[in-house]
Formats: structure tokens, sequence, C-alpha cells
């Protein structure tokens, strides 16, 4: 493990763990339109996307058995969740490697969606006594708008927070590409000349 | 070279499911003194600090996200509070001769009518954590077994009550609130004081409980108030909830009149912004 693997390592822990803490502390007791933000699918999700599936993988674990931990809820629920939604993202950008700036925005609203779904499922698996009301549905709702209004400012923090650290961007594969390989029409001009 | 790093890919991916499931199916299968949960528990008491200082570092934040939503949602309930002041004048100039002849019968049983919640023990907690998902009820107050909290005991806030005490850890506890669905108060409702069991209506829904168990024919009346009971309904033991707390106050009746009748009401409680709290460390007075 070199010592760039172990900077993005500990960026990684440090980045879980204030995201949970604030998550805990502050946005869980924000009510908004009904709803409350949840940060931990937006972080996995920004990870992955900018990480690649194993990174994504192993951070939706970590913090997804932080969040258990914290929250005194049954173990490995939002673990297995969180795991899946970060994989998902990393395979994303392995297989598809989109582009846009709305991109974190869309891929934040299907991580809310595949989490809270995940979540819900692995309730019933687990043995819920009561009835899922509409109100839930409108939560669950709500959540999924506002984490998708709040994904792009939450995936710029955390480019911003692992920048500098992180594999390969594509962004900047790419340029270098245009820049230093034959691809550029310059370099392409000097060849002919 | 590819195949190499998809084989680890899959492979790491395998081995957090595993771990995912294994950690799961234990904890699920272990009681509550188990491994898993004492190093939860642990966890979580280390961590209580961080999450109280993080909490109030940030409460600056949180009171300037309240103040915006407190200001809509008080134009919507001028009219209404308008309203019941009206009744409530109306009442409280019957409840004056009420409060007299109480007085006065208090004295003759020489019992302390005015048992004010001191005699509970009460202890001031803020409110450092609220679950991060809508199928968990749940809080965490910055008081503890050091404070003399013990799980079961009840919580309320300037309102009404609030839930009980579920877990413990040193200095820290989690409160399941009314509305989670594991919850069940027994109440009176109504002039008549009619019994009943309090549970939330539903998964997720913070602003609904149903009373169940109401006898056919009750009468009972959209706007009556719902309070604790004061005992068990099945067993002898004295409840953990003290008579007389408010729960809330009923805003339907389903299927009134029969076996399966459902009154549902309202908390007063708004379980979604929790600041301060008070636990009452003797919830059956000085003397329990």
């Amino acid at each position: 493990m070199n010592a760039l693997d172990l900077r993005l390592l500990a960026r990684l822990c440090a980045l879980g763990a204030g995201g949970v803490i604030v998550q805990t502390a502050a946005v869980s007791q924000l009510p908004i339109a009904g709803a409350n933000a949840d940060l931990s699918p937006l972080l996995v999700m920004a990870v992955g996307l900018l990480c690649g599936s194993l990174a994504g993988g192993c951070f939706g674990f970590g913090v997804g058995l932080f969040v258990d931990v914290v929250s005194l809820q049954t173990l490995g629920v939002s673990s297995l969740v969180l795991l899946g939604v970060g994989y998902g993202a990393g395979r994303l950008r392995e297989a598809r490697d989109p582009e846009g700036a709305l991109v974190p925005l869309a891929v934040g609203a299907a991580a809310t969606l595949l989490f809270a779904l995940g979540f819900a499922l692995m309730q019933f698996l687990l043995g819920v006594d009561a009835p899922v009301s509409w109100a839930l549905l409108r939560q669950t709702l709500a959540t999924l708008v506002v984490n998708a209004l709040i994904a792009v400012p939450v995936f710029a923090l955390v480019r911003r927070t692992l920048a500098g650290s992180l594999p390969d961007d594509p962004r900047r594969r790419r340029r270098r590409a245009y820049t230093t390989g034959g691809l550029s029409p310059l370099s392409r001009g000097t060849d002919l000349r | 070279m590819y195949d190499k790093t998809v084989r680890r890919r899959r492979a790491v991916l395998g081995l957090l499911v595993a771990c995912s499931l294994i950690l799961l199916t234990a904890y699920f299968g272990e009681s509550t003194g188990g491994a898993l949960h004492g190093v939860q528990r642990g966890t979580s008491s280390i961590l209580n600090p961080v999450q109280e200082g993080a909490s109030r570092a940030l409460k600056p934040v949180r009171d300037l996200f309240g103040w915006f939503g407190d200001t809509i949602a008080a134009k919507g309930q001028v009219k209404d509070l308008r309203a019941e002041r009206d009744r409530l004048r109306t009442e409280a100039l019957a409840g004056e001769a009420d409060i007299a002849e109480n007085k006065r019968l208090s004295a003759l049983l020489q019992l302390d009518g005015a048992l004010g919640l001191k005699a509970y023990a009460p202890k001031t907690g803020r409110v450092i954590f609220q679950s991060p998902t809508v199928w968990y009820a749940t809080i965490r107050v910055d008081k503890g077994s050091d404070d003399g909290v013990k799980v079961g005991q009840p919580v309320i806030n300037e309102e009404a009550l609030i839930g009980r005490v579920t877990e413990v850890i040193g200095g820290a506890a989690q409160v399941t609130l009314i509305t989670d669905t594991t919850m069940k108060v027994p109440a009176r409702a109504g002039k008549a004081g009619i019994f009943g069991v309090v549970g939330a209506s539903s998964a997720g829904n913070p602003t609904d409980l149903v009373m169940n168990f109401v006898p056919p024919g009750s009468q009972l009346n959209v706007g009556d108030r719902v309070l604790t009971r004061g005992t068990e309904p099945e067993d002898t033991r004295a409840s953990q909830y003290p008579p007389g707390l408010p729960i809330g106050q009923i805003t339907r009746i389903d299927n009134e009149g029969t076996d399966t009748q459902e009154v549902h009401l309202r908390p007063f409680a708004d379980m979604r912004s929790l600041d301060f709290v008070q636990i009452l460390t003797q919830p059956r007075g000085p003397k329990g």
C-alpha cells in the first residue's frame, strides 16, 4: 500500500466518521418539508463515483456499520444496503463513466431511493409489526427530493475533500490523453507539418 | 490483469456481504446483553461526548432552520389556536369550581392533591441525537446511568409524554418515542376516562397514534384528551407511567361502535422537533 492509498484511506475514514456524526447530531434533527435529508447514501454515492466500485463498496460497508453502531440499530442492516449503493455507484463510473454537472443529482436520487427501498425490505424481512403508512411513503419521497437537491454540493464537497488522493480522475485521464497523446488536433497538425 | 482485478473486486464484495449477513444474524439472534450489543453500547458511549459536542456546536444551525420552519407553521396555527383559546377560556371558568372542590376533597383525604412533577424526580436532558431513519423513532438524551436514569423510565417534554428509556449507556440514554411501532402505553380518554392502549398507527408516522382495545359503545368524541392510565393493562405490577400525563387529542374514530374500533389521536408533543426533554427518574413518585 503506497502513500497515496494511505492518504485516501485516512481521508475516507475522516469523511465517513465526520459525515455520520454531522448526520446524527444535526441533519437528522432538521426537518425539511416533513422529512430529513440523509447524508449517508449521498456520501457513499459520491465516493463510489469518484473512487470506483471497490472503494465505494468498502466505504458503504464502513459507513453503514458506523450508522448502525451509533444509532443502536440492528447491526448489518445499513452496512449491507450501503455496500450495494457504493458498489453500484462505483460500477456506474467504471462501466459508463458518466459526465455532466447533474450526474451527482441523478445518481444521488437513485442512491437514496435504493437505500430507502433496501432498508424497508430489510425491515420487512426482520419483521416490523405495523402497517406501512402513506406518511412513510411521503417522507421517503420528501427525503428523496431533499437528497437530490443537496446531492450536487455534497458531491462537490466529497471531491474537494478527496482531491489530491483520488485514483486516476476520469476527467484528468481524458485531458491527459487529449493533450499528451495523439488525439489533439494541434499535435496532429504538427505531425502533418 | 483485468481478470485479476475483477476477481479481487468480486471477492471483496462477497466478503463484505457475508460479513453484513453474519453480523445481522448474530445481532438479531442474541439477547440485549449479548456480545455484539455490548460492543455497540461501548462504542456508542465512547462516541457520545463527540456527538454531544457536535450537537451543541451545530445547535445554531438547527435553530436557524427551525426558525424558518416554525414561522411558516405558526401562520397556519394562529386560527386553530384562537379557537382553542376561546374554548379553553370557557373551560377554565368551569374548571375553577372543580379545582376548589378538588382542594377541599384532597384536604379531607389528607392526600397531596397537588403532587407536582418534582415528585417524580425529573432530570432535564438535551436531545443529542435523532434516529436518521424513519423506521426507528428514537432519540438520545445526554443523561444516563450516572444521573440515575434506568431502562423503562418515562420521558416527557414541555407538552406531553414522548416515550420511555429503552437503553442506557454511561452518560446518555436512548429513548424510544411513543410513535415507534414497538411502544404501547396504557391510557384513558375523555371525561369518562375510557381505558385503552395507545400505540403507533403505522410505521414512520409521527403525527398519528391509535388507541386500541376501547370498549365498543364508549362515549368518546373528536377533541377529547388522552392521558396515561397509570397501570399496565395486563399485569399486577404498577405502571412505569405516572397517571395523568397528557398524550394527545382524538382526531377521528374508525369503525365506531364496533369491536374493532380504532381511536386515532394526534400527539401533543411534536416528535420531529425535540430539543429538551425530562426523564422521570422516580415514575412511581417519592415512595416508588
